[in-house]
């Protein structure tokens, strides 16, 4: 019962605040829905017991690409009331396309469903209750998914190169650190002890 | 007891609304970007989902995955923009094709 209304109610904030997200006026708000639907994705994934990937979702949706999008909305100077401009016809070709998908998805995943109890032949992890998931998943990464995890951080490895790369740029006006004049700079040269005579001040 | 269908019509109705958002603000390059965000949302709802029915924990592994995918890709897609809008001033994605490859 208690799982039900959790369900009914993850869901449907989820699915407002993905409405909330495409069609906010402001993209600072849609961000801001974006992170709710992120929290209450993974309060869905909680209710079947996959901890681990909700945890993921929550530290790297909201925490990473998230904030990314923030950042990045802010930092722009857009003017988005211009970019806004034939949304209302758009949305409604688009409107009626999604019906049609969202209509033919349900049809086949009730379809599937109903025809008969979805059985896997022969389970490749099956889930041990005894074991908790963050443990489950763990020791699969570990072991037989390796590569696959090795995948998953090449991947990471080649966004961060890239964007780094993308975005760099060398500025003129920098004004870097000389390591090597630093270095060779002694205190003889820099420094010069004067006797100065009273009244008559110092030449520099 | 919920069932997968449930999950099934929350994760069709979530990809079919990233569908629509790329749709609806086919110039914000910004919102095209969180709608595709919302599509590998529902997809990884729809591998836990029956990971957890199935009573396989792979399903899980691979949407740890995609959820990789889907930070490098945000990171590459923001760095793009960033650049873009560096060079012309606007987002619009009408202008895009003046990227030259």
């Amino acid at each position: 019962m208690i799982q039900a209304i959790a369900f009914y109610l993850f869901a449907a904030v989820v699915l407002i605040s993905a409405a909330m997200t495409i069609s906010a006026r402001n993209p600072v708000h849609s961000v801001l829905w974006l992170i709710l639907a992120f929290f209450n994705a993974a309060g869905l994934m909680v209710l079947v017991g996959a901890e681990f990937i909700a945890m993921l979702l929550v530290i790297v949706y909201v925490g990473a690409v998230a904030v990314l999008f923030l950042f990045v909305v802010m930092m722009l100077d857009i003017d988005f009331a211009e970019l806004r401009a034939g949304f209302v016809k758009y949305f409604w070709i688009g409107f009626a396309l999604a019906l049609g998908l969202v209509a033919e998805i349900v049809f086949y995943a009730f379809g599937s469903v109903w025809t008969g109890s979805l059985q896997l032949a022969k389970p490749i992890a099956p889930v041990d209750p005894s074991v908790p998931n963050i443990q489950a998943i763990g020791e699969l990464l570990y072991t037989r998914y390796l590569f696959v995890f090795e995948g998953a951080g090449l991947v990471l490895l080649v966004a961060m190169i890239g964007a780094i790369v993308l975005t760099h740029r060398q500025r003129k006006d920098a004004r870097p650190q000389k390591i090597s004049r630093q270095i060779n700079r002694r205190a003889k040269d820099a420094i010069r002890n004067v006797d100065a005579p009273v009244g008559q001040g110092v030449e520099l | 007891m919920i069932g997968l269908t449930h999950y099934l019509v929350v994760s069709a109705i979530l990809f079919t609304m990233g569908v629509l958002g790329i749709f609806a603000n086919r110039k914000n390059l910004i919102v095209i970007l969180m709608a595709i965000e919302l599509i590998l949302l529902s997809v990884n709802l729809n591998l836990v989902a029956f990971s957890a029915y199935l009573h396989d924990l792979v399903g899980q592994v691979f949407a740890m995955f995609v959820l990789t995918v889907a930070a490098g890709e945000a990171a590459i897609g923001l760095a793009i923009l960033v650049i873009y809008f560096r060079g012309r001033g606007s987002i619009a994605v009408d202008d895009v094709n003046r990227m030259k490859g």
